[in-house]
C-alpha cells in the first residue's frame, strides 16, 4: 500500500511537468502581451519591460527559466502589480479558495448521500420523488444560473445574505450552495442507484435469513457496500469543485485565486496563469489519489500491490 | 454417505443393488431431537402452498398447490430442473420471497406446530436464523464482502442467543472448527474473498447452524462448487445434521445427491410435485416418466464412450396460465389424449409413494 | 417427440420466447417513463436545432428598435405584439434567439461527441487490443490529459486560438467544439479499452482467430458491436456535460461570438435586467434545463435498458 501511494504521488510530478509545458506554450500562442491592457505604452518602453521580464528570449529558454524558479517555490513576478509577486497573490487567495471548496464538498456529501439513501429506502414513494426532484433540479441548473437565482431570491429580494464578499459566515452560504448544487444532485443519484442495486444482492437475502431486522440490515449490510461505488465518483466531483469554483468566485466576488483566472488570460499575466493552472492540476491529481486510498480503505477486497 | 462404488446405480425400472448403508434408510428415521422439544408430530407440514409472481407479462405460478411433510431430523430431497419452483418453495417456507413481485397466495406452512404464514414480522424474524437456517447456492455472492466472516457468523448468534461478544466469538470459533475450517481462531477476522469456494460454503453452513436450528433449507449448496469439493460439503452437511438432529430440506437438480443424502425425495416439475417416495423406492420403482427421464439422463459407469448423452427433449413450460393438462405432456414419450385434456392428481402407487401420471395409474397403459 | 406432441406444445403451453439484445433493450426502454420523457425532449431539441431558423419569426440578430423605443427603452416583456417571448433591450426577438441557441446546443452536443469518438475510440481500442507497452504509453498520455483542469484548459484553448481562422470558423463554434472535445475524450477511451480487454479473451474471438479472420476485422466486426452498449450510454450521458461547458463558456464571454445567441450568452446579457424583465434569464435557463434533463434521462434509460444483468430477470 505504501508502495502504491508513493508511486501514485511521484507520478504526479511528470504529469504536472507535461501540463506545464503544454500550458506554457499555449499561453504564449495567444497573441499580445502583458502590457496591452494598460494605457498604450510607447514601443521602446514595452521593449524595455519585455527585456526586464525576460520576455524577449526564445520560448524554450523562458520556459526553463520559469521552471527553474518554480521548483524553488518562486512563482514569478506579477504582471498586474509591479510590487507584488505571484506568491503574494496566491498566498492571499488560496486559503479562501480551499475554504470554499471544502465547504462545498462537505455540503455535497452531507446532503447528497443521505438524500440518495432516503430515496432508495422509500423507493417509488414520496421520499424517492422528492429526492429525485431535487436531483433533477441540481443537474439541470448550471452553477452560474443557480448563483444568479440564489442572489435574486435570497439576497436581493429577501435580503438574508449579501451578494458578494467574504467577510463572515453569512457571506459563505450562497457561494457554497451555488457551488454544491450540481455535486449534490450527482452524488444523490449515484447513491440511490447504488443502494437499489445492493438491495437486490444475495447477501442481503442471507442477512434476512438470519432474522436480522430491516433497519439493521440497512445500516450494517447495505450502506457500506452501497457507498463503495459512490466513492469512485468523488474524484470527478472534487475535480468539478476545484475547476468550477472560479466561476462562483467571480460571480460572488470571493477573494480567492479563482477570480483572477479570466483576467489573467485576458491580461496575459503569464506567471499567474502558470501558477494557477498548476495549482488546480495538482489539486485534482492529489485529490484523486486520496479518493483511491479511501476506496481501498472501504472495500476490503481492494489491496494495492 | 458412501461416495464409492456401493452407491446405488440409478436405473429405472429394473432391480437395483442396495448397499447395506442405504438399506438402513428405507424407513424415515423418527429419532426424537435431543431434549425432546417437539411440539408437533411432524416438524414441517406444507399444505396446498401456492406462490405466484406478479410480473408485467402476467402472473407466474411458480409454486402451485404443493404439499409435503418433513419429520424432525429427517432429510427430504426436493429435486427438479431449474425453474421448477423448488427454490421458491424453500423461500416461501421462510417467507423470504421477494415482494414485489412475489407473494404466497394460498396454503399453509406449519412449522413445529405453528402456522408460519400467520406470524407477524417479529415472530418471523425470530424463526429465521434461530429455528430455520438457510444455505444458499452461491457462497461468493451470498456473503457480505465488506464484513468479516466472524462477524457474519456471530451476527445471528448475538441476535438470537444474547451472548456477549466474547462468548459469541468462542462459539464462532467452535462452529468454524466443526465445519472443518483449519486454524479457526485466526481466521475470524478474514473476509469472504480470502477463502476458496468450498471454504466459503463451509462458512455458510456455519452461519446456518449457528443457533442450532431445527430445520436447514439447503438450496443447491454444491452447484456452484468444484466437483471434488461437492462431496466434502455434502458429507459435512449430512454429518452435522445427524449430529445435531437437524432436519434438512435438500434442494437439488442432481439425483445422485438426492440418492446419497436423502431419506425421502419429492420430484418437482413446473411448480408441482409430480412424484414423492422414500429414496430407494423412487430409484427402484419410479412411476412417472419425468423421473425416468431424470434417472436415465444420469451418466452411468457402463455407458459406452462416444455415445450421446441422454436428455429429456424440450424445455419446461412458462408458468403463466398453465393449462389444465399434464404439464410434462409435451416432452413425454408416453403421452396420450387424456394427458392433454386433464391434469392427473397425485395418487398412491405404493407404501407412501405417490405419483402424478395417467400412464402409470393402476388402470393406465404402462404397467 | 412426435409431431402430434410438437403441435400440442405450440398450442397449449407457450415456450419461452427468445429475443436479441437490442430488441430486449428497446422493450425495456419503452417501459421506462423517465426515459421516454428524455427521448421526447431530445427529439424535440434536435428537431428545433435543425429546423429552428426556418421556424423563427425573425432572424436572431434583427433589432426592432421602434418597438423598444415605443415601449419605454427597455426589453419588451413576453406577450408583446409580434414577440411571444418578449425581446431584449435591442429589440431582438427572444424566441428567435432561443431557437438559434438551440441550434448551437444541438451542434455542440453532437459534434463534440464526434470529436470524442474520433479521438477516444481509436486510442482506447489500440490500448486495449495491443496491451503491453502501447497500452502503457497511451494510458500515461490519457493521465496527462485527464489531469488538466478542463474548464480552465478549454478557456485557454479558446482564447489562444480565438483570432485565428480556425477560431473564427462557424462563429467561433468550431473552436469550442474542438476545445471541449479535446478535454473530454478520456472517459470514452478508457471505456473502450476496458471493453476491449474484457472481450479480447472471450471464446468467440478465439474462434474467429482460428478461422483466420484478420485482427482488424475482429475488432471492427466483432468486438466493437458487442461492446457498444456502455459506450453509447457514456456518450449520451456526456452530452449534458458538453452543453453545460458551452453554456458556461458563453456566459463568461468565450466561444460563440455575438450576435449569435447561445443560451449561456443570453443569460449573461439578460442578467442585468433580472429584476425588471426576468424573462431574459428564465427562458434561456429553462431551455438549458430541458436539454440537460432530456439527455440525462435518456442516458439513464439507455443504461438500464442495455444492462445485460437485467436480461432475463422478471
Amino acid at each position: 500500500m505504501i508502495n502504491y501511494l508513493a508511486r501514485r504521488i511521484l507520478w504526479i510530478i511528470p504529469v504536472l511537468f507535461a501540463v506545464s509545458i503544454i500550458t506554457f506554450f499555449l499561453m504564449h500562442a495567444v497573441p499580445g502581451g502583458p502590457w496591452d491592457a494598460e494605457k498604450r505604452l510607447p514601443a521602446n518602453v514595452q521593449a524595455r519591460l519585455n527585456a526586464q521580464y525576460g520576455l524577449d528570449k526564445p520560448l524554450y529558454e523562458q520556459y526553463i527559466q520559469w521552471a527553474g524558479k518554480f521548483v524553488t517555490g518562486d512563482l514569478g513576478p506579477s504582471y498586474r502589480s509591479r510590487d507584488r509577486t505571484v506568491n503574494d497573490i496566491v498566498g492571499d487567495g488560496i486559503g479562501t479558495t480551499i475554504h470554499l471548496g471544502l465547504m462545498a464538498f462537505a455540503l455535497s456529501v452531507v446532503v447528497g448521500i443521505p438524500l440518495g439513501i432516503f430515496a432508495a429506502l422509500g423507493h417509488n414513494r414520496w421520499p424517492d420523488y422528492l429526492s429525485t426532484s431535487v436531483s433533477i433540479i441540481g443537474i439541470a441548473t448550471p452553477s452560474f444560473v443557480l448563483a444568479i437565482l440564489l442572489i435574486v431570491i435570497f439576497s436581493i429580494t429577501l435580503g438574508w445574505f449579501p451578494t458578494g464578499g467574504w467577510k463572515g459566515p453569512q457571506y459563505w452560504v450562497l457561494p457554497t450552495v451555488a457551488l454544491a448544487g450540481f455535486p449534490i444532485a450527482v452524488i444523490a443519484r449515484y447513491t440511490r442507484a447504488s443502494m437499489l442495486e445492493v438491495t437486490r444482492k444475495d447477501y442481503i437475502r442471507t442477512a434476512q435469513s438470519k432474522g436480522i431486522g430491516g433497519r439493521d440490515v440497512v445500516s450494517r449490510h447495505m450502506i457500506r457496500n452501497a457507498l463503495i461505488p459512490v466513492v469512485t465518483i468523488l474524484g470527478p466531483t472534487l475535480a468539478f469543485l476545484v475547476t468550477g469554483s472560479f466561476i462562483i468566485e467571480t460571480i460572488f466576488s470571493v477573494p480567492g485565486i479563482g477570480r483572477f483566472y479570466i483576467s489573467a488570460i485576458s491580461t496575459r499575466d503569464y506567471s499567474l496563469l502558470m501558477a494557477m493552472t498548476l495549482i488546480y492540476a495538482f489539486a485534482v491529481a492529489f485529490l484523486n489519489v486520496v479518493v483511491d486510498v479511501l476506496y481501498a480503505y472501504i472495500d476490503p477486497r481492494i489491496r494495492y500491490s | 454417505m458412501a461416495a464409492d462404488d456401493t452407491m446405488t446405480e440409478p436405473d429405472a425400472p429394473s432391480i437395483v443393488e442396495v448397499s447395506p448403508d442405504d438399506a438402513r434408510r428405507t424407513q424415515t428415521p423418527t429419532e426424537p431431537r435431543a431434549g425432546s422439544d417437539r411440539k408437533a408430530e411432524k416438524l414441517l407440514t406444507v399444505r396446498n402452498l401456492s406462490t405466484h409472481f406478479f410480473t408485467p407479462d402476467g402472473v407466474v405460478q411458480a409454486v402451485d398447490d404443493v404439499s409435503f411433510e418433513l419429520g424432525y431430523g429427517e432429510t427430504l430431497g426436493l429435486v427438479g430442473e431449474s425453474g421448477c419452483g423448488k427454490s421458491v418453495t424453500a423461500l416461501s417456507i421462510a417467507r423470504l420471497v421477494p415482494n414485489p413481485p412475489g407473494r404466497i397466495v394460498a396454503g399453509e406452512v406449519i412449522f413445529d406446530g405453528i402456522d408460519v404464514l400467520k406470524m407477524n414480522d417479529d415472530e418471523m424474524r425470530h424463526l429465521r436464523g434461530k429455528e430455520i437456517g438457510f444455505i444458499f447456492q452461491d457462497p461468493l455472492t451470498s456473503l457480505n464482502p465488506t464484513l468479516t466472516i466472524g462477524y457474519q457468523i456471530a451476527e445471528s448468534i448475538r441476535q438470537h442467543m444474547g451472548l456477549s461478544s466474547a462468548a459469541a466469538r468462542d462459539r464462532v470459533a467452535e462452529l468454524l472448527g466443526k465445519v472443518g475450517i483449519p486454524r479457526a481462531k485466526d481466521r475470524l477476522n478474514d473476509y469472504p474473498h480470502q477463502f476458496s469456494g468450498g471454504m466459503r460454503q463451509r462458512v455458510m453452513i456455519a452461519i446456518a447452524l449457528a443457533c442450532d436450528p431445527k430445520l436447514i433449507l439447503a438450496d443447491e449448496p454444491t452447484t456452484a462448487l468444484d466437483v471434488t469439493i461437492q462431496a466434502q460439503i455434502l458429507e459435512l452437511i449430512e454429518r452435522l445434521s445427524d449430529e445435531f438432529h437437524t432436519a434438512v430440506l435438500m434442494i437439488t437438480h442432481d439425483l445422485g445427491i438426492a440418492a446419497g443424502m436423502c431419506d425421502r425425495v419429492n420430484v418437482m416439475y413446473a411448480g408441482r410435485i409430480v412424484e414423492t417416495a422414500v429414496v430407494d423406492e423412487l430409484f427402484e420403482r419410479p412411476r412417472m416418466p419425468y423421473s425416468w427421464g431424470l434417472l436415465d439422463s444420469l451418466p452411468r459407469l457402463d455407458d459406452v464412450r462416444g455415445d450421446r448423452l441422454r436428455t429429456i427433449e424440450g424445455l419446461p413450460p412458462l408458468l403463466i396460465q398453465p393449462p389444465d393438462a399434464c404439464r410434462f405432456e409435451p416432452r413425454c414419450r408416453f403421452a396420450r389424449d387424456i394427458c392433454r385434456e386433464d391434469e392427473p392428481e397425485l395418487t398412491k402407487r405404493g407404501d407412501s409413494h405417490y405419483a402424478r401420471c395417467w400412464a402409470t395409474e393402476p388402470d393406465g397403459w404402462i404397467p | 417427440m412426435t409431431t402430434q406432441a410438437a403441435s400440442a406444445q405450440a398450442a397449449t403451453i407457450r415456450a419461452r420466447p427468445s429475443t436479441g439484445l437490442w430488441r430486449d433493450a428497446w422493450g425495456r426502454l419503452r417501459k421506462n417513463r423517465l426515459a421516454i420523457v428524455g427521448l421526447v425532449l431530445v427529439i424535440a431539441l434536435i428537431f428545433v436545432g435543425i429546423f429552428g431558423p426556418y421556424l423563427a419569426p425573425y432572424p436572431y440578430s434583427q433589432q426592432d428598435l421602434k418597438a423598444v423605443l415605443a415601449g419605454g427603452h427597455g426589453p419588451l416583456p413576453p406577450g408583446s405584439p409580434g414577440h411571444i417571448l418578449g425581446t431584449d433591450q435591442l429589440g431582438r426577438d427572444l424566441l428567435s434567439r432561443l431557437l438559434d441557441g438551440a441550434r448551437i446546443s444541438v451542434s455542440v452536443a453532437f459534434v463534440v461527441q464526434i470529436v470524442i469518438i474520433v479521438i477516444g475510440v481509436p486510442i482506447g481500442a489500440l490500448a486495449g487490443w495491443f496491451g503491453g507497452r502501447t497500452d502503457n504509453f497511451l494510458m500515461r498520455f490519457t493521465d496527462i490529459i485527464y489531469a488538466f483542469p478542463d474548464l480552465l484548459f478549454i478557456i485557454l484553448l479558446s482564447v489562444a486560438f480565438r483570432e485565428t481562422v480556425f477560431g473564427q470558423a462557424l462563429d467561433g463554434l468550431l473552436l469550442v467544439f474542438v476545445a471541449i472535445g479535446i478535454t473530454s475524450w478520456v472517459t470514452v477511451a478508457r471505456l473502450v479499452r476496458g471493453q476491449m480487454l474484457a472481450l479480447k479473451e472471450t471464446e468467440f474471438v478465439e474462434a474467429a482467430r482460428a478461422i483466420g479472420v484478420s485482427d482488424r476485422k475482429i475488432v471492427t466486426r466483432h468486438l466493437l458491436p458487442n461492446g457498444m452498449g456502455p459506450i453509447i450510454v457514456a456518450i449520451t450521458l456526456g452530452i449534458p456535460a458538453a452543453i453545460l461547458a458551452e453554456a458556461t463558456l458563453a456566459y463568461i464571454g468565450i466561444g460563440v461570438q455575438p450576435p449569435r445567441a447561445s443560451w449561456g450568452s443570453l443569460i449573461a446579457e439578460g442578467q442585468k435586467f433580472i429584476r425588471s424583465e426576468p424573462h431574459l434569464v428564465t427562458f434561456p435557463a429553462i431551455a438549458i434545463a430541458l436539454a440537460l434533463i432530456g439527455f440525462t434521462f435518456l442516458g439513464d434509460g439507455l443504461r438500464d435498458a442495455l444492462d445485460p444483468k437485467l436480461k432475463g430477470k422478471q
